[in-house]
């Protein structure tokens, strides 16, 4: 998945915290994760689709740094593409 | 097959199954509709006779050979199984040793042993089934503990810590994933006849209410429970299994 866009990643990322329970309307890349009520457990779940689908690691101390839907799909996206 | 879950497409796995309780489990399991692993670590006749006594009840079984306490083992069990019957939506990490000694003689050793198979292997294998579960939306980790986790048993010191930790490892785990739908409960069984309990005596079957052991099928039966549909608000959860003993 090297050529992943940051578009398509969004989206990906977007159906996945819908399936979490997040408020799709209020999904967009400022939206932190507190306001989106997605917690640790999600996190984990996130880390584990980006992994599988992207094969991109997120660890814990990646992810104490992304507070917002941006910040998670810039690590992916620049991930992916090295 | 009786009593097909209603959960999403997967199967089981029970480790330590080709004999004792582990078999009775891995046979309850596939009596109530689960297509089964069973993994064994050296006794490779007795994980093959329990797949064909399912197989010959209807039931479908894997055997899977793999030293539990190995780190790896993850790797060498849940591949094939999710490969040919998808995600592993029910674990039992039932396979356990002793390596009995008073405290002040126990070697290094034998409580390394004791708390890598009996303890971290749980760890290991449920931090891997966890990833499928989450997923799923459902899955069943069961915890084979002991009733000597909960009050002292003289001689087992090491035997006594990993399954008072396993108890509370299910606790934690459970809070943790309970809105995914999985559920984490251990079973705590009293003095079951099988071979890791053979050589104790009759003074202690005097100590318990039902005066006498237990059966592997009796254990079997409370795994089934905590495994089906019926139990999905159960979580957490220790059931003490032991004809009255700790009562």
């Amino acid at each position: 998945m090297a050529s992943a866009d940051k578009d398509q990643i969004q989206e990906r990322m977007t159906e996945a915290l819908e399936s979490f329970g997040a408020d799709r309307e209020a999904i967009n890349r400022d939206a932190d994760w507190e306001s989106l009520d997605i917690d640790s457990l999600d996190l984990v779940e996130l880390a584990q689709i980006v992994e599988e689908e992207y094969g991109v690691q997120m660890k814990e101390e990646d992810m104490k740094n992304m507070k917002t839907v941006g910040d998670a799909v810039d690590f992916v996206s620049e991930r992916a593409k090295s | 097959m009786a009593d097909v879950n209603d959960g999403p497409e997967g199967c089981a796995l029970v480790t330590g199954a080709s004999r004792g309780i582990g078999a009775a489990i891995a046979r309850g399991l596939a009596e109530d509709g689960w297509t089964v692993g069973v993994n064994y670590r050296k006794d490779q006749e007795g994980a093959e006779k329990v797949v064909e006594e399912i197989e010959s009840g209807g039931g479908s079984a894997l055997a899977l050979q793999a030293d539990v306490s190995d780190p790896a083992a993850a790797d060498a069990l849940f591949p094939p199984l999710e490969e040919r019957f998808g995600t592993v939506l029910v674990l039992v990490n039932n396979a356990g040793m002793r390596a009995d000694g008073l405290a002040p003689q126990l070697e290094d050793d034998a409580w390394d042993r004791v708390i890598d198979t009996n303890l971290s292997a749980a760890f290991r294998l449920t931090r891997r089934a966890l990833r499928g579960m989450m997923r799923a939306r459902f899955g069943r980790v069961v915890n084979i503990a002991s009733i000597v986790g909960q009050r002292a048993n003289p001689g087992q010191a090491n035997y006594a810590a990993s399954k008072a930790g396993m108890i509370a490892f299910t606790g934690t785990v459970a809070a943790e994933v309970a809105r995914r739908s999985v559920t984490v409960n251990a079973v705590a069984p009293g003095l079951v006849d099988t071979e890791l309990t053979e050589g104790i005596g009759d003074e202690l079957l005097r100590a318990i209410p039902a005066r006498r052991a237990g059966t592997p099928e009796e254990v079997a039966a409370c795994v089934r429970f905590l495994a089906s549909d019926a139990a999905s608000y159960v979580n957490g959860t220790t059931l003490t299994v032991d004809g009255g003993m700790t009562a």
